[in-house]
């Protein structure tokens, strides 16, 4: 749940963004950083490996503006995709208030969507979270490619309770404001 | 709204900026800083300037959410303690209660024994603020359980209205 700071007249919200290894976690971030203004932007943090895989996390603060004469900041974090890094998926769900699922469209990468988003119940439930009550938004990126599987048949084995769906490519920008705002909305409407 | 994670107000705000503030001043550090275990940066005492606040609490929540997870591979409860050695500065963070983490950034004007020293006190000080803290939410909130949002009014309208320029 969200910190609602009285003093600094400013309530901070985290989102996480979940999926399998290489599906685009880091771009949306990198997107949303290179489209946002500086003021209302802060440094964007990647603990990568040599070879700019997600080692830890990326972690991006943004400001989206004053609602009743308070600040609304989020935290924008992302886990690391591959398999192994399992511990380290656990511990940033911790404390988080919505979560973006980055399906990868290709075919190939269809099973690992499907453990993935079983791995990311299982760790949302050890932080006292479930995906039936987290704001939840499911994204479909790589659109772009040629070898995707069609929208219905993700959405069918994906969509997990209803939960807003965008089709995006990250790398060029689509989707993925849409992707941020459907799920940043659902944590504000949480917060009355 | 149910109750949330973390409330601050002002009158606590108060309390545990100057308790910072005098744990700088006594044990001879450069900078303090007061963070949630989330990753949200509460208070900081000292020169704050040339310093990237969010990244430093993030990272240091980062950095303590590790070991915590290195502490029970190994079947012990908390590492309640971390350094880390500088050329020229050095980080002291520590756990403070459930939630909270004390990060303390010294040069050699300061040592690590007198550090160590007043942080702990310093520790026990924050820990009843943020006792004082839960106790007042639960208070607001009642037998309901819930508490009673500063967006308890917000519409629809106010959250499109907000994103309407990102």
């Amino acid at each position: 749940m969200a910190f609602i700071n009285h003093a600094a007249k400013e309530i901070n919200c985290k989102i996480v963004y979940y999926g399998p290894g290489l599906c685009g976690k880091t771009t949306n971030l990198q997107y949303i950083y290179t489209k946002t203004a500086e003021e209302r932007k802060g440094k964007m943090i990647s603990l990568a490996t040599e070879t700019d895989r997600t080692l830890y996390f990326d972690f991006l603060p943004i400001d989206i503006g004053t609602i009743h004469g308070f600040k609304v900041k989020f935290q924008l974090y992302t886990v690391p995709g591959q398999v192994f890094y399992n511990a380290s998926r656990k511990l940033i769900l911790k404390g988080a208030d919505g979560v973006i699922f980055v399906a990868d469209s290709q075919e190939e990468r269809f099973e690992a969507n499907i453990e993935s988003l079983e791995n990311l119940q299982e760790n949302l439930i050890e932080n006292n979270l479930s995906l039936d009550t987290i704001p939840y938004v499911l994204q479909l990126n790589k659109r772009d490619l040629p070898n995707i599987v069609p929208v219905e048949e993700l959405v069918q084995e994906l969509r997990y309770k209803g939960e807003p769906y965008f089709e995006a490519v990250a790398i060029q920008g689509l989707g993925v404001f849409e992707t941020f705002k459907a799920c940043a909305k659902q944590v504000l409407q949480t917060l009355r | 709204m149910a109750l949330p994670d973390f409330v601050m107000y002002e009158e606590e705000y108060k309390k545990l900026k100057e308790i910072i503030e005098r744990l700088k001043e006594e044990s001879g550090s450069k900078i303090v800083f007061l963070v949630d275990k989330n990753g949200q940066q509460i208070a900081g005492a000292g020169d704050l300037g040339n310093i990237d606040a969010t990244s430093l609490a993030s990272l240091t929540a980062g950095n303590v959410a590790a070991t915590d997870g290195l502490a029970k591979l190994i079947g012990e409860k908390e590492f309640s303690l971390l350094f880390h050695e500088g050329e020229r500065d050095n980080l002291h963070i520590s756990i403070v209660g459930k939630r909270g983490i004390l990060v303390v950034i010294f040069d050699n004007k300061a040592t690590l024994g007198l550090v160590r020293l007043r942080v702990k006190k310093a520790s026990q000080e924050l820990e009843k603020v943020f006792d004082m803290i839960e106790e007042k939410v639960k208070k607001q909130a009642g037998d309901s359980k819930e508490y009673e949002s500063p967006f308890a009014e917000i519409t629809e309208d106010d959250i499109d209205k907000l994103f309407g320029d990102i």
